[in-house]
Formats: structure tokens, sequence, C-alpha cells
């Protein structure tokens, strides 16, 4: 009895083994990123929106005190309202001038790239070389063309007789100089994406738009721009992220007043001030604040964007 | 297409390898975290390491201290864990306090930050030191030794150096706009007064070579005449800049350099202000000691011997370092015996000698190489271990407290409002009110 049930007992143990991996596997392996997120993620997010409800200061974690909403009041309102209002806008009109040049010129770049061109690899590789180069480098170069001391730029302006200009110091120069460093690191990726777009669109579309007597320019326009739709808006949604959490460009433009977006604050966008906030004053309850404030924003943008989404599919 | 497959493949496996490599560092590195020397112990005969946690320039590694002290010692070993940027080192040092792990045996805190440590929300968690072996209150200058000593009468830092300020000046600009070059009679031209700093100011700015200005900048004028003042940002145990003469008087004469076109308006120690510096565009700076190798490093060779020093108009402290011992670490005793020797007179007196810092231990002055020390660059060969140890001697303690750093960076950046943003003086003084309303909690 015992050795004739024997293989047939394993033979049930091997399958359910067998259906343990089969439906368990998949869970194993996605697993370390669930753990890596949970640790990394999801915690400090939750930690955070504890913190922004005390008073607590970065060096006395323990010593922390209840205020409740006030330092969101506080925000709105209170003693540091004015750097708050002023960090929303500089980080609305900081995104506004880098994003929309940015993605108007990768969507030409690409369509210039979609051509057949000489050296067509070699152009596309140098796109991507921007992206590669690290914000800290990128910016520091970008800071020595804009100084007020002997920088290209002023070479360039005295050239055609404009006295020299003091970027840094200027509300829009500055904004001007920091949203070009962007531009300038993230146009090629933009493009590049456009351009895989670009060659997924069938070409007898062309054809058919070609024999309807239409021009390179009404066939970028009629063919080529509806047929990227979802991806403009892709990459939309992700240069508004970027641009609500900009941080790295302002904060090494402005060198030794970098950590408050400058003496005036003229380029403090809210990334800036949450470090300020938090690493400078030591407050990590208001940094707490600011951050679950910008979460809020980037999901308010996101409902926008979604909503925006819907209405062009039903429009199509 | 079979060859894109493998390399997917491959791929994957790479990924998922990553994944758990990443995985189990972060389990590993949790666990073993407050591992470290703990085997070791506090007993005398056992083999220890001990970190000493700094920033920028300390010059133990440079005098070969850490290396005499291992000789002296067997049973040490030091490691130096250093920070380039001390608003870094103090980022992290302020989040390893609050954990309570992640401290070294020895952290230093820079002069800024000493207010702060030594007030009740911090002062628990450094050792008093002034019981020490060997320490010796009265060796140290008493202004020095009080920074770092609590309310309740605990010391809880041993001074490194001090940054007692001198005026540095261009002796070919001077000579240029009329003005005298040899240091005594340039320094009584302003003696005892900052007013009249800011009048021979004027009186270069009329005569002044084209394209140069009096000072670099409004700031440093503004924070040595804080600094060299009895009463500064705190009176009575609460910050009240508002009413404070030294505040308004620095605040007042840096609006008058800057009206008078005398200052360049650079934003010190950034890259601009360091070009200046080749350029020959500006005829003084405030020069605390540390600021003679900044000179020294951005005017470059080609100006050598054009500096000279003078003494300030009055003597304020700038910058500057205490030694303390976490209360957590596992080798307090040790720890202890390591500050204490590195603030010893002799091996201060050795640091000076490698990177030029300012013993805050008066006893190092009376020792060889200190005070009859000759800069070759500045003068050339001007007596700058005689001016600033004298300076340092004549320092006043001042009250302080723990917003007295963020204040002075408020203020700086006020007047670079005035300097670089064009604002009216105030606008500029209602803007930093507001900055410093917002900083504090």
């Amino acid at each position: 009895m015992a050795v004739s049930t024997g293989p047939q007992r394993r033979q049930t143990w091997r399958t359910r083994l067998y259906r343990w991996d089969s439906k368990g596997a998949p869970y194993a392996f996605v697993a370390p990123f669930f753990v890596v997120f949970a640790a990394f993620g999801l915690f400090p997010l939750l930690y955070t929106g504890w913190l922004s409800l005390h008073q607590v200061s970065l060096y006395n974690v323990s010593r922390s005190r209840w205020v409740g909403l006030q330092n969101y009041t506080d925000l709105l309102s209170g003693p540091p309202s004015r750097f708050f209002w002023n960090a929303l806008r500089n980080t609305v009109t900081l995104g506004a001038l880098s994003t929309v040049p940015q993605l108007l010129l990768a969507l030409g770049l690409a369509h210039l790239l979609n051509y057949r061109l000489r050296g067509r690899s070699f152009l596309r590789i140098a796109l991507l070389a921007p992206y590669a180069t690290s914000v800290a480098a990128a910016t520091l170069v970008f800071a020595l063309i804009f100084s007020p001391e002997g920088g290209m730029a002023n070479w360039l302006l005295g050239l055609v007789g404009v006295g020299p200009v003091h970027w840094e110091a200027g509300h829009w120069t500055s904004q001007f100089a920091i949203a070009l460093i962007v531009t300038w690191r993230w146009t090629g990726y933009n493009a590049l994406i456009y351009l895989a777009a670009m060659q997924a669109v069938p070409g007898d579309l062309y054809e058919a738009a070609a024999i309807d007597g239409a021009n390179r320019w009404r066939q970028f326009w009629h063919v080529t721009v509806p047929a990227l739709r979802p991806t403009i808006l892709f990459t939309v949604v992700i240069s508004t992220i970027g641009a609500t959490q900009l941080f790295g460009e302002p904060f090494l433009f402005g060198g030794q007043s970098g950590h408050q977006g400058g003496a005036a604050n003229q380029y403090e966008t809210l990334g800036v001030l949450m470090y300020d906030q938090g690493f400078r004053d030591s407050m990590l309850g208001r940094a707490s604040a600011i951050a679950w404030t910008m979460f809020a924003l980037l999901l308010l943008l996101g409902l926008v964007n979604a909503l925006i989404a819907r209405r062009l599919r039903r429009a199509q | 297409m079979h060859l894109s497959a493998t390399s997917h493949s491959r791929r994957t496996a790479a990924l998922a390898t990553t994944g758990l490599l990443v995985t189990a560092l972060v389990l590993t590195g949790c666990s073993s975290s407050s591992g470290g020397s703990a085997g070791a112990g506090s007993t005398g005969g056992s083999r220890i390491t001990l970190t000493v946690g700094d920033f920028g320039t300390f010059g133990y590694k440079e005098a070969g201290l850490f290396a005499a002290y291992s000789a002296l010692h067997p049973n040490i070993t030091i490691k130096e864990d250093t920070t380039t940027a001390e608003a870094d080192y103090w980022t992290a040092l302020q989040t390893h306090l609050a954990a309570g792990g992640g401290l070294d045996d020895v952290q230093a805190l820079e002069v800024g930050r000493i207010a702060l440590a030594t007030s009740d929300a911090l002062n628990g968690s450094f050792e008093d030191l002034a019981k020490a072996p060997g320490v010796n209150k009265d060796d140290y200058l008493a202004w020095k030794w009080q920074q770092a000593t609590t309310a309740d009468g605990r010391t809880i830092g041993l001074g490194t150096d001090v940054g007692p300020m001198a005026i540095c000046y261009r002796q070919d600009l001077f000579q240029a706009a009329g003005l005298p070059s040899d240091p005594a009679q340039v320094a009584a031209l302003w003696a005892g007064d900052w007013s009249k700093y800011v009048q021979v100011g004027q009186e270069f700015q009329a005569k002044a070579p084209k394209g140069t200005y009096f000072m670099d900048s409004a700031t440093g004028l503004f924070n040595a005449v804080v600094s060299s003042s009895a009463q500064q940002y705190y009176k009575g145990g609460t910050l009240d800049y508002k009413n404070s003469p030294s505040v308004k008087s620095a605040w007042d004469l840096a609006m008058q350099a800057d009206a008078a076109g005398t200052s360049q308006g650079l934003k010190e120690f950034d890259t601009p202000w360091q070009t200046a510096f080749s350029q020959s565009t500006f005829a003084t700076t405030v020069c605390p000691s540390w600021q003679q190798a900044n000179i020294q490093k951005y005017s470059g060779p080609a100006n050598s011997g054009k500096w000279n020093i003078a003494q300030a108009p009055a003597v304020g402290n700038w910058g500057g370092s205490f030694l303390a011992v976490p209360s957590t670490g596992k080798h307090k005793a040790e720890a202890e015996a390591l500050v204490a020797w590195l603030t010893a007179p002799e091996q201060q007196a050795k640091v000076f000698q490698a990177v030029g810092n300012i013993p805050s231990n008066q006893k190092a002055y009376s020792l060889p190489g200190l005070v009859d020390f000759k800069n070759p660059y500045i003068g050339p060969n001007a007596a700058t271990g005689q001016l600033f140890s004298t300076a340092a001697g004549t320092i006043k303690a001042a009250e302080t407290g723990p917003h007295a750093g963020d204040l002075q960076n408020d203020f700086s950046n006020g007047i670079l409002l005035v300097e670089q943003n064009h604002k009216s003086a105030s606008d500029a003084w209602a803007a930093t009110v507001q900055q410093i309303d917002s900083s504090i909690q």
C-alpha cells in the first residue's frame, strides 16, 4: 500500500509545487520592486505627511510638537506665505518658459530627423548628449556663460552694442537663463520620443496625402501631428512633472544664494523653497507641508491632463 | 531577430539580479548599521578606531597629527571623515543627531552652530569636556571657551581655531589713489572707527584707477561691523536685532558705502568674486585670518607682494571651530583624550604652521614659529602671526544665540538686494525682516 502511493504522493507534491511556482513566482519576481518602493517611496510619503502636521526641527525629530494644519495655513497666509506664493509663481513661469519652447523645438527637430539625412545616427546620438550630461556640470557651464564678468552671453550682446546684463540678479533674465538650461538638456530627449512615434506612422498616409496635393508642411500638420497626439500628451505630462519639481538648475545657478533662488528670490521654485526651509532653516515640518502641497499640485495637474486627454480622444 | 532576443533575456536577468542585490543590500544595510566597532569595547589595551568628523581644512592631516597620535597610542587608529562644505556637513550632522546613529567619535562644530549646539535642544547630545584630563580652561581664549559653555556650565566643545579680522589691501592701488601704503599708516587712517574706513573709501574712489573699487562687497563690511561690537543680534537671551545699535550702524555704513560707489557689489565667495581677485578690481577686503589663503589662491602668483595687511578699525571674530564628543559614542574617554590633545598648544601651533589657522589656545602664541611668522605672499613678509595673535587676544565676548548664523546670512543677502538687485535701502530692510521672520519658528 505504502509502496504504491509513494510516487503518486510525490506526483501531487510536485504538481502542487509546480502550481505554486507558476502562480507565486511572478509575485516573488516583482517583490523586490515593491519592497524598495515601500521603503523608499511609500514610507517617506506617509512619514512626510505626518511630519507636515508637526513643528519639528531637523536636529530634534523626537521633540516634535503637534500643530495640526498650521504649517499649511502658514504657507497660504502666514510669515512664509510671501515666499510660498512667489515660489509657486516662479515654478509656473519657469515651467512655461522651459516646457513650451522645449516641446515645440523637439517636435521640429524630430520632423527634420525623420527625413533621410546623411549621418542620421550621429545626429540622433548628438541630440541625446545633453540629456546624458549631469545637471551640475551643465548648470555650472551655463552659469559661466551668463556670468556678469566676462561671460559669453554678455560678450555676444556687446557685439551688437547692447550693454552688459546682470543675468543672475534680474527677475526675467535669470528665469530665461535657467529655462535655457532646462530646454538645452531635455529637447533632445523629447525629440527622440517624437521621432520614435513618427516612425510608427504608416507611410501610405503620407503617400495618400501627397497624391491629394499636400506639401510637406501640410503633411506634417495634418498627418504627423494628429498621429502623435498621444505621444505629445505623454511628453506634456512628463515635462509638467519635471517643471513642478525643478530644483537642481536654479539651486546651482545661484551659487552662494542659490539655496534661496537668488538674493531677491527671483528664481526660487517650490523645490528650492522646500530645501531652504527644511535643510537651511531646519524646519522639517514646514518643508514637509511644502512637499505635500507640491504632491497635491501634481495630482491636480494630472487630473487636468487626464480630462484633456479624454476630450481629445472623444474629438477623434 | 535572434540576437535581439538573447540580449533582451540577458538584460532581464541582469535587471532581476540587480533588483535582488539592491534588496539584499537594503536589508543587510539596515541590520548592520549599528554594528561598527562594537566588539572593541573601551578597555585600554584593545585596538580601537576613532573617527573624527570635520569639514573644510582642519589641518590635522596636513600637520601629521593623526599619525603622531597613533604613534603615541599604538592601540588607537584615527579615521578622518571629512566634508568639503560646512553647510552639507551640518545638515548631515543634524540628521545623525536626530537619529542618534551614524555619528563619529569626535564631531567638529563651526562657530555659527555653537549657540544652537549649546542650547537646551541639543546640548544633551554632547559630553562635558571641561573635566576631561589635560584640559585647562585658562589656556583657551576666554570668549572662545564661553561660546561653547551651556547655561548650566557644561562646556561641550573645545576651541580649535579662531578668525580674528584685519583688513587686506592692495598697496599698488592705494599708491595710485594717493593714499599711504605702509601698514601702520594705513591702519591709522581708520583706527577705532568703521565710519572712517568708509570715508577712506570715498577718498580712494575719488582718485581711483579706472574700473577699480575700494571694497569687494558691502556685506563684508556689514559683518565686520556687527561682529566687532559688544551687542550683536541677541540681548538678554532673546533675538533683538531691530534694536541693536551695531546692526543699525553696520546697515547704514553698508548703504553709505554702496551709495558712494565704493563697493564692487560682488557676492562673496561666488565665482565672480574669485575672478575679481585676479583682475585686481578692488583695493580692500575684510580679512579674517583664513582669508589669506583665498587671497593667495585667487589673486595668483602674478599679484604676489601686491597685497598687504593692516589692523581693522575694530577687531571682531569671523569663523573658527570647536571639537565635540557625542554622548552616544562607544569610545568617549578615548575621544575626549584625543580632543584635549588636538586642541593643546603644541598641536594648535603645528596646525598653524601647516595651514595657517590661528589657535584659540593662547598658550600656543608663546611657542616659536607663531608670533614671529611672516607671510611671504602678503606684504611680502607681512608679520601676520603677530597681527592675528594680538587681534585674537583683544576680541571681547558678545552674546550670541541659535539663529545668529542665519541672521548673518539674511543680512548679507539684504545688502545684495541693494548692490545687485538695485532695491532701495528701505525695501531691502523690509525684505530682510520678512526673510528672518519666515526662517524662525
